[in-house]
């Protein structure tokens, strides 16, 4: 049973297994109304992910990806079609479901410790301030910031804002995360720095994670399925591929394991089509 | 010691010391001396150069005034008429008001100065005089005598500031406020834009004349100083606007990244005002609040001189009233305190905005 539930099989309400997902998309569509008629990017778009189901998003630029995550997030309405998450119709933003922007986000007047506490403020406020402490502390040594918590958010380099931007969304205890390309912005030296920071914390919460990407080797690395999207406009899924890798991973064993390029060609070979 | 005093002139907008401090630690001698060239040498020499050109232009026109006079005497009286307006003009009995020089301002500086001191002296030994008769009174339950002769120029300036600090604080509980208000609200944002468009072009005079109309009736039976009333409303309500309009700009425009962390955490609206909204328009706010102390200070003086109001304003016009000798050169004197002093301002406010400001680029 415990197997069961792990894949994100539960026991409903009369006593029989169901397939439960934590999060359920069926038929999504966004129109932007333009002068010169709607403009649909996204038509009926269904996808399901399990929970502690890690799924990256690839696709072409403006296809629609991050349209979707922010719809996932709350922060942009849909124009029709559902979003269920964890069980409830996504109807605005929420700290259930946690969100990493491509730019870091943080606020630059506070200090990595504050903006951290910013939410955990929020969602823990039943906690005791000890708690609370507790927690912003032990997720921003996590991402490796043990040193650096009290300095203003200005004054951390790119990298380190978005170690920041990761602790608060995982402090939150969401039950989705959403990362939208949350590396893009970063040197390749860092960007594969920060997903093994990534991978390391989520490997102790598995938080479903939901990660837009434009980089086919990240989605391979991190990804227990890469989602493809056709390009834009009435986008939708394009193709689904299974990443079989096991968990943990590092990053050595999975560039010397013989399926790496076979998947790789598979995501190249798409996304040139 | 050194990094920490170019850290600090550099804070407080005094950057132009900096070479000065680092050639006198001995540092890269020529790369330093090059950099005071520029940013001390050169700006000394403009300023050495103004002040030949206007030493020129005082004796033109001082000559040129008293030729007239020269010529008019010839005229009435021949050569003996000549000498005598040839002495009077040596004695200062025919004035000649013309552009004083730099010399002339210097004295009347000077002069302004002695003059403080003596009031100074003055007011401690009325003071003292009428210590006794005072404690007494105090104790008869009776106002106590206080000096009431001619203020000194020191005096007027303070009262200046007084009055200038009164309409920016005015101006910043009035606008800071509203300005926040309206920048949350695009409803009331455009209800009130037309308002705002209309009073902000408005003449301090004419600001003065209406807070005039208003103050004055609703003082009628209070007996203290309506003038400075008066000239701290209207100088607070000229100078409030560029802060108005910087804290609707400001928060009407926080990054929208910042407003969607706010979503994402789901923040109250004072959470959201208080940890995201403000903060991220302290730079718009302050230096909207710079802008309203040099509009304060630079209208002040012409308010003052409207309401009689004591302070520098009043100080020129009663000079210029006055018409003596050195009259005209008082009133330069007091151009170069009031350039001075908003100058100094200027970096005060300066000062403040670095603190609140979390971008580099912001303050300039």
């Amino acid at each position: 049973m415990e197997t069961l539930e792990q894949k994100g099989i539960r026991r409903s309400d009369n006593g029989l297994f169901e397939d439960k997902y934590m999060l359920d998309i069926s038929q999504l569509t966004k129109i932007y109304p333009t002068p010169k008629g709607d403009y649909v990017v996204l038509d009926d778009l269904d996808l399901k992910v399990k929970h502690e189901e890690f799924i990256s998003i690839i696709g072409h630029s403006g296809c629609g990806k991050s349209t979707l995550l922010t719809m996932i997030a709350g922060l942009n309405p849909i124009s029709r079609g559902t979003i269920i998450a964890n069980n409830e119709t996504v109807r605005g933003p929420g700290p259930d479901r946690g969100v990493i922007f491509q730019s870091p986000s943080l606020l630059p007047w506070m200090t990595a410790y504050d903006n951290v506490m910013l939410g955990v403020k929020q969602v823990f406020a039943h906690g005791t301030k000890k708690d609370r402490d507790d927690i912003v502390k032990y997720y921003l040594s996590k991402v490796g910031l043990e040193d650096a918590m009290y300095k203003k958010a200005k004054e951390l380099s790119q990298g380190m804002q978005q170690r920041v931007g990761i602790a608060r969304a995982f402090a939150l205890k969401p039950k989705v995360l959403l990362l939208d390309e949350p590396f893009g912005m970063l040197d390749s030296l860092t960007r594969g720095e920060l997903q093994d920071v990534l991978i390391e914390v989520w490997n102790q919460e598995k938080i479903t994670a939901i990660m837009i990407t434009h980089d086919v080797d990240e989605s391979i690395f991190l990804a227990d399925r890469v989602i493809m999207m056709t390009s834009g406009p009435r986008a939708k899924v394009g193709d689904i591929l299974e990443i079989d890798f096991e968990r943990p991973r590092l990053r050595k064993d999975v560039l010397e394991h013989p399926d790496y390029y076979k998947y790789r060609e598979h995501l190249i070979d798409f996304l040139e089509h | 010691m050194k990094d920490r005093s170019i850290h600090i002139l550099n804070f407080v907008g005094l950057g132009f010391f900096e070479p000065a401090i680092r050639l006198a630690a001995g540092e890269e001698t020529k790369k330093n001396l090059i950099a005071l060239l520029k940013k001390v040498f050169l700006p000394v020499l403009s300023v050495g150069l103004f002040l030949v050109l206007w030493h020129a232009g005082a004796s033109y026109l001082y000559n040129v005034e008293k030729d007239f006079k020269i010529e008019r005497a010839k005229e009435a009286s021949g050569d003996a008429g000549v000498a005598l307006e040839l002495k009077r003009i040596e004695t200062g009995e025919s004035s000649i008001n013309s552009l004083p020089s730099p010399g002339a301002v210097l004295a009347a500086f000077k002069t302004l100065l002695a003059d403080h001191r003596s009031i100074t002296a003055k007011k401690a030994a009325f003071k003292e005089k009428v210590a006794a008769t005072n404690a007494k009174r105090e104790e008869q339950g009776l106002e106590p005598i206080t000096y009431t002769g001619r203020p000194s120029f020191v005096d007027q300036i303070f009262t200046s500031l007084k009055t200038v600090f009164a309409g920016f604080f005015l101006a910043l509980f009035l606008a800071v406020p509203v300005g926040i208000i309206l920048g949350l609200s695009s409803t009331l944002r455009s209800s009130f834009n037309w308002l705002i468009q209309i009073f902000k072009p408005v003449s301090p005079v004419v600001w003065f004349l209406l807070v005039y109309m208003i103050v004055k009736t609703m003082t009628l039976s209070y007996n203290g100083d309506v003038s400075f009333i008066i000239s701290f409303i209207a100088v607070g309500l000229c100078a409030m606007w560029a802060t108005l309009v910087n804290t609707t700009l400001g928060v009407s425009t926080v990054d929208k990244d910042y407003i969607n962390v706010a979503k994402v955490l789901n923040l109250g609206v004072g959470q959201k005002v208080f940890k995201i909204v403000l903060p991220s328009s302290f730079p718009l706010i302050f230096t909207g609040l710079r802008i309203t102390v040099s509009v304060a200070w630079m209208v002040l003086i012409a308010i003052e001189l409207l309401s009689q109001s004591p302070g520098l304003g009043t100080f020129v016009w009663e000079e210029f009233q006055n018409g003596a000798n050195d009259s005209n050169a008082k009133i330069i004197a007091a151009m170069f305190v009031i350039g001075i002093i908003g100058f100094l301002l200027d970096r005060l406010m300066f000062t403040v905005q670095k603190f609140v400001t979390f971008t580099e680029e912001a303050a300039a």
